[in-house]
């Protein structure tokens, strides 16, 4: 199936990624000949078969949440783009 | 040749101190990074203290590990706290992590010298390192080609002995092919033999963290140090480690290999094949019983591969949006989402880009079920293939890479050419396998890779029947004519 340079530009948005007229262009020839290699996948029959997520079967265990204490704050802020104080700021969200 | 369990015994002995060792390193490291570009990092105060704690710890004796002492460099994916951690990426150019991964804890309790942090694809997304917004790294056996990729910083500063080993991840190979393309082992364990708790997450369902070094006992040791179960990772299994040291020395003789015959097709450069051919029959002659086998499903590897882990990476990179870490673009921007797409616009090189948007796309409102959940059943059948053949043989034997390491700028014009460095290194993360690769021989003056693909948690299996290999051939001695000195 091709991707049209309108498909990867509504992708885009949805990923929120800005791209030129010709990037979107370009990206759009290059994810459409992947997704038709991908396609491949539909010559196997695989209506009666289990999908798998992950491969280990006993992955995925559950432990208690409990608070533990913990240094990083000071650290964490430290890598805030920006900030006022102990805070993360962000552009306007509400009008 | 400077292998971990070498220079611990020099180290122990009292013949080498840490410091010295470290300032060697480190010296190395100055002369040769600048042609290799094999370290983004190197943390040279914060190795000599380290070196300084390891030294006051074999001083006294305690609580000794091969590791105490020992300088190690780690790939730029994994966290460490207070050295600076990249992913190879423009938006984590400046970040200082606040925690150390599990893995670099275990190795700094053992006392090792974490000495700088490695060169690599983009959020580990490549086959030749050639996407990392950082420059590419060179390979130290021709610096006109790639080192292969992802990990291929480690790769290379392992096999320049610009480090005594190192940690690396692997996703669909990132380990492996360039461990191949380098003359060095590397080793990716099962999934969730080893915590992925500080590993900036790629695909999350594939991803693992395992050793690069120079030979196959260090491959063990260093398995043995950061395997085992992580409260902080759900998906770390709570299974015994075993001692992969011991299990080295109990050879091949009645164990049975497989070779799949879905591997030896077109594509494999046929002086590889050779090369792979010629170490079938030295595993016979060590009285492994070897036979053909099938996989009928391998071709589908590839293309259910970038079904899946584009899916997974789209939702994990999600997280840079310029708010909490990392680059923030776009400051002016009179919205939130102004913001968002200014900063992910101009943080993401083209690679990573180009698989946020097959992953959002396939992942997409009326996509999911033709792409994600099919890709999902197709791995169930690449599975399928493994566990049958499993039922016959101990382990599987496959050339690592379809050729050695191409040259610079051959298959960056074409995505798909990039991602076929990768077919015979996928299936293993898809089916959760572990996967060893070792040299076997050279083509042009260009290493070559052997891969061993086990059973779920037999990592003890491969390693044996690695060493058992090594033990029998040269080509782990061979090093890289670099031109310089190595350290004493």
């Amino acid at each position: 199936m091709a991707i049209t340079a309108e498909d990867i530009r509504y992708i885009a948005e949805l990923a929120r990624l800005h791209l030129a007229p010709e990037e979107a262009a370009r990206y759009a020839e290059h994810a459409g000949r992947i997704v038709e290699y991908v396609a491949q996948l539909n010559r196997l029959a695989t209506a009666s078969v289990e999908p798998t997520a992950h491969a280990v079967e006993a992955a995925g265990f559950s432990r208690e949440d409990l608070p533990r204490p913990s240094d990083a704050a000071a650290a964490i802020l430290a890598n805030a783009p920006a900030r006022d104080g102990d805070l993360f700021t962000v552009p306007k969200v509400l009008g | 040749m400077k292998t971990i369990h070498a220079l611990a015994k020099r180290l122990q002995a009292g013949e080498v101190t840490s410091a010295a060792l470290t300032e060697q390193y480190l010296a190395r490291i100055a002369e040769l990074n600048p042609a290799l570009n094999a370290y983004l990092t190197v943390a040279g105060d914060l190795a000599m203290a380290d070196a300084r704690t390891a030294d006051d710890r074999l001083r006294r004796r305690a609580d000794l590990t091969p590791l105490t002492g020992v300088p190690i460099a780690i790939k730029d994916v994994i966290v460490t706290k207070g050295i600076r951690t990249t992913c190879g990426s423009k938006i984590l150019a400046d970040y200082l992590p606040p925690y150390d991964a599990t893995v670099i804890a275990r190795l700094r309790a053992a006392g090792a010298v974490i000495l700088g942090k490695c060169n690599m694809d983009e959020f580990a997304m490549g086959s030749s390192n050639e996407h990392s917004a950082f420059g590419p790294v060179k390979n130290p056996w021709d610096t006109s080609r790639i080192p292969g990729g992802s990990s291929g910083g480690p790769a290379a500063a392992v096999a320049a002995d610009c480090c005594a080993a190192a940690l690396g991840s692997d996703t669909g190979g990132s380990i492996r092919q360039p461990a191949s393309h380098c003359g060095i082992v590397g080793c990716k364990p099962t999934y969730g033999r080893v915590s992925r708790y500080g590993l900036v997450a790629f695909a999350s369902s594939l991803d693992q963290i395992g050793p690069m070094t120079k030979d196959v006992r260090d491959a063990a040791l260093l398995l043995e140090a950061i395997a085992g179960f992580d409260p902080n990772d759900s998906t770390a299994l709570n299974v015994p480690v075993p001692s992969y040291q011991t299990e080295l020395e109990r050879g091949v003789r009645g164990l049975k290999i497989g070779v799949p015959k879905e591997y030896f097709v077109g594509g494999l450069d046929p002086e590889v094949a050779a090369c792979i051919r010629s170490a079938i029959d030295t595993m016979k002659a060590l009285g492994a019983e070897v036979s053909d086998i099938s996989l009928p499903h391998t071709e589908y590897a590839v293309p259910c591969y970038y079904i899946i882990a584009p899916a997974e990476a789209s939702a994990n990179l999600a997280r840079y949006d310029g708010v909490r870490f990392g680059l923030r673009a776009g400051n002016g921007a009179v919205s939130l989402k102004a913001m968002y797409g200014a900063t992910r616009t101009d943080g993401f090189g083209p690679e990573v880009t180009l698989r946020i948007l097959l992953g959002t796309y396939v992942l997409s409102s009326g996509y999911y079920d033709a792409y994600y959940r099919k890709a999902q059943q197709v791995r169930t059948l690449i599975k399928q293939d493994f566990l049958t053949a499993f039922n016959a043989v101990d382990a599987i034997l496959t050339p690592t890479a379809p050729t050695t390491a191409f040259r610079f700028g051959e298959k960056t014009a074409d995505p798909l050419q990039m991602y076929l460095s990768d077919i015979y290194t996928i299936s293993c993360n898809l089916a959760g396998l572990p996967g060893v690769s070792i040299p076997c021989g050279f083509v042009n003056r260009l290493p070559v890779g052997l891969q061993l693909i086990g059973r779920p948690l037999d990592e003890a299996t491969l390693l044996r029947i690695a060493y058992a290999y090594e033990q029998a051939t040269p080509w782990h001695t061979q090093q890289p004519e670099a031109g310089i000195s190595q350290p004493s």
